[in-house]
């Protein structure tokens, strides 16, 4: 449903977004990931056609954003970052014009406006003027605003942003559920939120997809997936240790507690080797008789693949 | 009574159905998107202060000075040009951008820009929604200056074809300005700056049109000559000469052409820098 080609954004000298390509599928939520100043606003901006791109094409259901402007926004609902309002509007009326400008027949609009007020949870806010609103209300009355005309494909550029854990929680919930007849686009930093709403995942960073996959895969690509924490006695742990580092698939032992009797520790694997670690970990307690009192095997964190792959460009 | 039923006649009812006319138009001819646009935007002017403020500012200063002190009353004519509508778009200079300058820049300091332009309308619809709401604005501006009409016709037996001819003129160059005031509003997010912009704009305008600048254009010499085309230039885009000629009731196609050419430009430039502004 959207397609992204080969994206490309220059201003000036600067290159925020680099040669982005990606799609989007019906029944698909794709997370959009990245540090500050990624590129990840830009692109949202260029796929819901608010800017035009430097380099590439945009498709939205067939429509291109450029082309075929009005047919291809038509389809979006987008919650920009700011979640900008008018202010001297109320909740509702707010509502009212933006399904209005969706093109929602007037008998159909106070059934179009109760329903997205209700998605929301904004019903105690209805009749509130925008400008005295908290920041959470805020948010939502312009995310209610994007859901209002039932739109097949959904961006959101940080749609949990300012809200408190509970409606953290609700949202994220609320994005799964409609991702299972829309396909949705979203934007956040919260790494979390990719493995509870995503059924997919984007890394960008300065302009460019540096990883693309499922939450699972992406966390199998993170150098410590298969680490293994190993609690163990029978031997001194300084011997423990040095056996552990000998082994062909262990990078690294980080000892969390050591004494005569025993250790406690987690060992990293080697590149690529993350797979095996486990085996041989468990097939060394057995060949020297150590009790084991714990032993498991680490699936890889996305924070930690996030913070691999994205460090050596923040440097400058 | 008498003084009435002329009133009526002569002013009331063409202004009813030159709204009437205006309604039926936003109501059945114009796109969706336009009206809705449209709708939101009066609104807003009537549920803030702003629209309350420019009127008893406008209504005040317009009144005031031209019963006490460019002599209304003691010219002895009943007649309303030369102590009323020639000092109108003096104040309009400053008036019309205070309408205007909220169009845009508002727009962007909030960043719902964003917002309105990833709607499925075209841009061209959203500037025209804007400009009618506020040109809606400054014609309220206009009929609430009935006073003065109903004095003079109070007191004596003017032509009211020229009083009619004045405001219709007042308003195309205050329409003018609105213009302006939209392209300048598209530019910056601080309504301070779109206001100072326009107004020394407006300013400009409106006094490139002056008689002595005509004659100072024919008097040239020397390397003065290398200014001749720009000078020109704003003397031709100046908008007193049409407004004189209109509001002395002189019906010149010329004219009316000029105020909507220019109106149209100036549309199609917030246009471009709105486009400008996205890329």
């Amino acid at each position: 449903m959207i397609e992204v080609e080969d994206l490309h954004k220059h201003f000036g000298s600067k290159v925020a977004v680099d040669g982005v390509s990606f799609t989007v599928k019906k029944g698909e939520v794709l997370g959009f990931l990245g540090p500050n100043g990624a590129g990840k606003s830009t692109t949202m901006r260029m796929v819901t056609g608010y800017i035009p791109p430097t380099q590439g094409k945009v498709s939205i259901d067939g429509a291109d954003i450029e082309d075929n402007e009005i047919a291809a926004k038509a389809k979006i609902g987008y919650l920009p970052e700011a979640a900008p309002l008018y202010s001297d509007m109320t909740v509702e009326g707010f509502l009212r014009f933006a399904g209005e400008m969706r093109g929602i027949p007037s008998g159909d609009l106070d059934a179009a406006v109760d329903q997205a007020i209700e998605t929301t949870f904004l019903e105690p806010v209805r009749h509130q003027s925008v400008d005295t609103l908290s920041k959470g209300y805020r948010h939502r009355t312009c995310f209610a605003q994007s859901i209002i005309h039932d739109p097949e494909i959904l961006i959101l550029d940080e749609p949990t942003d300012g809200l408190d854990p509970n409606q953290k929680h609700e949202v994220r919930q609320l994005i799964s559920r409609m991702g299972e007849d829309k396909a949705i686009l979203f934007s956040t930093h919260i790494l979390e939120e990719v493995e509870a709403a995503c059924t997919r995942a984007i890394i960008i960073d300065r302009g460019k997809v540096i990883a693309d996959g499922t939450p699972d895969e992406l966390k199998a690509r993170s150098s410590n997936a298969g680490s293994v924490r190993l609690k163990a006695s029978g031997l001194a742990g300084s011997g423990i240790q040095a056996e552990l580092e000998k082994l062909s698939a262990s990078r690294e032992v980080e000892v969390i507690s050591s004494d005569d009797d025993g250790i406690e520790a987690r060992i990293l694997p080697a590149k690529g080797k993350g797979g095996e670690l486990g085996k041989q970990v468990s097939g060394l307690c057995q060949d020297k008789k150590l009790s084991i009192e714990e032993l498991h095997v680490e699936e890889g964190r996305l924070d930690e693949l996030f913070r691999e792959i994205t460090k050596t460009d923040s440097d400058d | 009574m008498d003084a009435f039923i002329t009133l009526l006649t002569d002013f009331a009812i063409p202004t009813a159905v030159v709204a009437a006319i205006f309604i039926a138009i936003v109501k059945f001819a114009l796109p969706r998107e336009v009206r809705t646009i449209f709708k939101r935007e009066l609104t807003s002017y009537f549920t803030s202060p702003i629209a309350y403020v420019l009127f008893v500012v406008f209504l005040g200063i317009s009144n005031a000075l031209s019963f006490f002190f460019t002599g209304v009353l003691e010219g002895g004519e009943a007649d309303l040009f030369l102590p009323y509508f020639q000092y109108l778009p003096w104040y309009l200079v400053l008036i019309a951008p205070a309408v205007g300058m909220r169009l845009w820049s508002e727009e962007q300091r909030l960043g719902t820009m964003e917002l309105i332009l990833t709607m499925p309308l075209a841009p061209w619809h959203a500037i025209l929604g804007k400009f009618l709401a506020a040109a809606v604005v400054l014609f309220g501006m206009l009929v609430l200056s009935f006073p003065i009409v109903w004095t003079i016709n109070y007191l004596g037996d003017p032509d009211n074809g020229v009083i009619m001819a004045g405001f219709v003129s007042t308003y195309l160059v205050a329409l003018c300005f609105l213009a302006v005031t939209c392209v300048v509003s598209a530019m910056t997010r601080s309504q301070l700056v779109a206001l100072l912009v326009s107004v020394a704009l407006c300013m400009m305008l409106w006094l490139s049109g002056l008689p002595q600048i005509s004659e100072f254009l024919t008097n040239m010499k020397g390397g003065w000559l290398i200014l001749w085309p720009f000078i020109k230039l704003a003397n031709v885009l100046g908008v007193m000469p049409h407004f004189t000629e209109l509001a002395k009731g002189v019906l010149g196609f010329r004219d009316l052409a000029f105020f909507i050419t220019f109106i149209a430009f100036c549309l199609f430039a917030t246009s471009v820098v709105i486009r400008l502004k996205r890329a």
